[in-house]
């Protein structure tokens, strides 16, 4: 007993104290600095990057002006160019990602927090995991080596076909099959967001708590009418985040879209037809842009790029924002 | 915005009057009879073989402490578990002479007859009026007038009209816990079923919310088969006909509730109903 009580006599303590005092202040203080200098880093680089662009797109855009926006040529041997068409072909792709994506995701989404017993659903989220680990190199070879090759023999004669003579649709799938081309591009982009809005719905469906489903349920709804009903409403906002969130993929998709979307600087009617996107016309010519108004255009549509995405994922961010504050509430 | 009004008597008026044992013997008929029923979670055996009557046009409850299965039981009345793919039930329910475990039982139809209030309010989230709606707008195609008369009756009956007649289109999340609740127990009534399902309904609400509860459910009796589920022993005292004690999956003693409280047959109603354990 006394032993014990000796051993712990604070005396010896209290000079250690001192220097350990010291030098916890000290690891405090570096500890603080930085990981503060770490965190400023992250806002320097974005600063840095959008100074960068605005400054290295000046002579483009002081060249052409607003026009740059709304001109479809773009001619490296005159040195004219606008931003229309690789603008048109980045909405055009997305849109049909988007067209093919969020059905199929939200149904996954639905499927697995609704119906699915319980192994296949561990099975198929790690599948949608997988997917989404898929390098977008491998898509783009698969999308040029097989997809496109088969939707040129077998799918896109059939539309051609269907739509001809329809007044407005005719024009939309008019033309040769070539395979490549902005429709190729938007399915292969629909395959690379469906992981993402599939995940993001998913988890915003788990948010629903199980008595209001049960509520529902009680009352003698069909699982589609709890899920119209009450689980969509329920989530809404989440569910849009997550889609914004797949747009902003979308919109950014270099690699896969450069292999299949024919590299065309034109906007032709058709949806079957080479066409270009901004990430894709920027891939393909970086290593030709000779001039500097070349450079300079090219960087402009970076520029460009960069606010259409940030937009997105801005308003992505604002929902998702919402939908916490309202299960806060 | 009556919530904090002030309630004097009104706390225990009509229920709390001596009940006449022959009055309620003298027309009973079983709603649903409950046979031998077994109930599993996964291996585990929750229920083991209950067989007792709810009688039409009264309120029983289901007492006991918890994990007893009361609630268990009560999920199978409206195959709420059969969403849930490890739970199943063998036995037999009796529901108007029909099996209601029969897997070839239509749930939808079921649940709109037999409906069922949860412990926790749960207002969906869209305005009052369409609370109410929803159930109806499930089954029938109304007119419009027609479906204001419903959500009216409902709201009435669920004894919330005088509060919230005048903010029907208001979202249902900014009631009150306990006005939440009424707006559930009405939105239950619009669809008009025949048995009430009551999951402990009154164990998130304050104790005037509780009174204006357990005072509709007293009005409710006339014109449905109440079943409720509760912790609270005076509650059933209050509000229920008969009385089950269940204690580990078993039904340890089913009677009147007058019987039940004051001379209970079985000496482990009496231990609980006393307090001794539970």
């Amino acid at each position: 007993m006394n032993q014990v009580a000796s051993v712990a006599t604070p005396a010896p303590a209290n000079s250690i104290t001192a220097s350990a005092l010291r030098r916890h202040t000290l690891w405090d203080a570096v500890l603080k600095h930085g990981t503060r200098s770490a965190a400023i880093t992250v806002l320097l680089l974005l600063g840095g990057v959008i100074a960068t662009l605005v400054q290295g797109s000046w002579l483009s855009l002081s060249t052409f002006g607003p026009g740059f926006l709304t001109t479809e040529k773009w001619n490296p041997v005159s040195e004219e160019f606008g931003a229309l068409a690789p603008i048109y072909g980045t909405l055009l792709t997305s849109l049909i990602a988007m067209l093919i994506g969020i059905p199929i995701s939200i149904g996954i989404a639905i499927f697995l927090t609704e119906l699915c017993p319980p192994r296949l659903k561990r099975a198929i989220s790690t599948a949608i995991e997988l997917l989404a680990g898929i390098p977008s190199i491998i898509y783009g070879i698969w999308g040029l080596f097989v997809l496109a090759p088969f939707l040129q023999a077998h799918v896109q004669p059939l539309m051609i076909e269907a739509f001809a003579g329809v007044p407005l649709l005719g024009g939309l799938f008019a033309g040769p099959p070539y395979g490549i081309g902005i429709f190729t591009a938007g399915i292969i982009l629909s395959i690379m967001v469906l992981p993402y809005i599939t995940s993001v719905t998913r988890d915003v469906f788990e948010t629903v708590p199980p008595t209001l489903k049960e509520s529902a349920y009680a009352l003698g709804c069909t699982t589609w009418e709890v899920v119209r009903k009450i689980v969509l409403p329920f989530t809404s906002t989440g569910v849009i985040g997550g889609i914004m969130l797949g747009l902003g993929r979308a919109l950014g998709e270099t690699m896969a879209v450069t292999f299949v979307i024919g590299n065309a600087h034109k906007i032709a009617g058709s949806i079957l037809a080479p066409g270009t996107t901004i990430s894709a016309s920027i891939a393909n010519e970086f290593t030709e842009a000779e001039t500097a108004l070349y450079t300079s255009s090219l960087i402009s549509l970076g520029l460009l790029l960069f606010l259409i995405t940030f937009t997105v994922l801005a308003i992505a961010r604002l929902m998702l924002l919402r939908l916490q504050r309202q299960a806060g509430k | 915005m009556n919530e904090s009004a002030p309630m004097t008597v009104g706390t225990q008026r009509p229920h709390l009057q001596p009940r006449d044992p022959a009055a309620n013997r003298a027309s009973l008929t079983e709603k649903i009879s409950v046979r031998d029923v077994r109930f599993y979670y996964g291996d585990f055996l929750a229920l083991k073989g209950i067989s007792m009557p709810i009688y039409d046009k009264k309120v029983t409850a289901l007492i006991g402490p918890s994990g007893c299965g009361k609630s268990t039981l009560l999920r199978i009345f409206n195959r709420m578990y059969d969403l849930y793919p490890k739970q199943r039930a063998d036995g037999e329910i009796l529901f108007e002479g029909k099996n209601l475990l029969d897997p070839k039982q239509d749930l939808n139809l079921l649940r709109a007859r037999v409906g069922m209030v949860f412990q926790k309010p749960t207002p969906f989230p869209m305005s009052i009026y369409d609370n109410i709606a929803f159930g109806i707008r499930l089954y029938e195609r109304v007119p419009k007038s027609e479906l204001d008369d419903r959500v009216e009756t409902a709201l009435k009956r669920g004894a919330l009209w005088d509060e919230v007649k005048d903010k029907l289109n208001q979202s249902g999340l900014g009631l009150s816990g306990g006005q939440q609740q009424r707006l559930c127990i009405a939105r239950s009534i619009a669809v008009r079923p025949d048995v009430l399902l009551l999951d402990e309904p009154t164990s998130a609400l304050d104790p005037i919310a509780t009174a204006k509860v357990e005072e509709l459910i007293y009005q409710l009796k006339s014109d449905y088969t109440i079943c409720i589920v509760t912790h609270n022993m005076q509650q059933a005292a209050r509000v229920a006909d008969f009385t089950a004690f269940m204690y580990l999956g078993e039904l340890i003693e089913f009677g009147e509730t007058s019987q039940v409280f004051t001379k209970p047959k079985q000496p482990k109603t009496e231990d609980y109903i006393t307090g001794r354990f539970g």
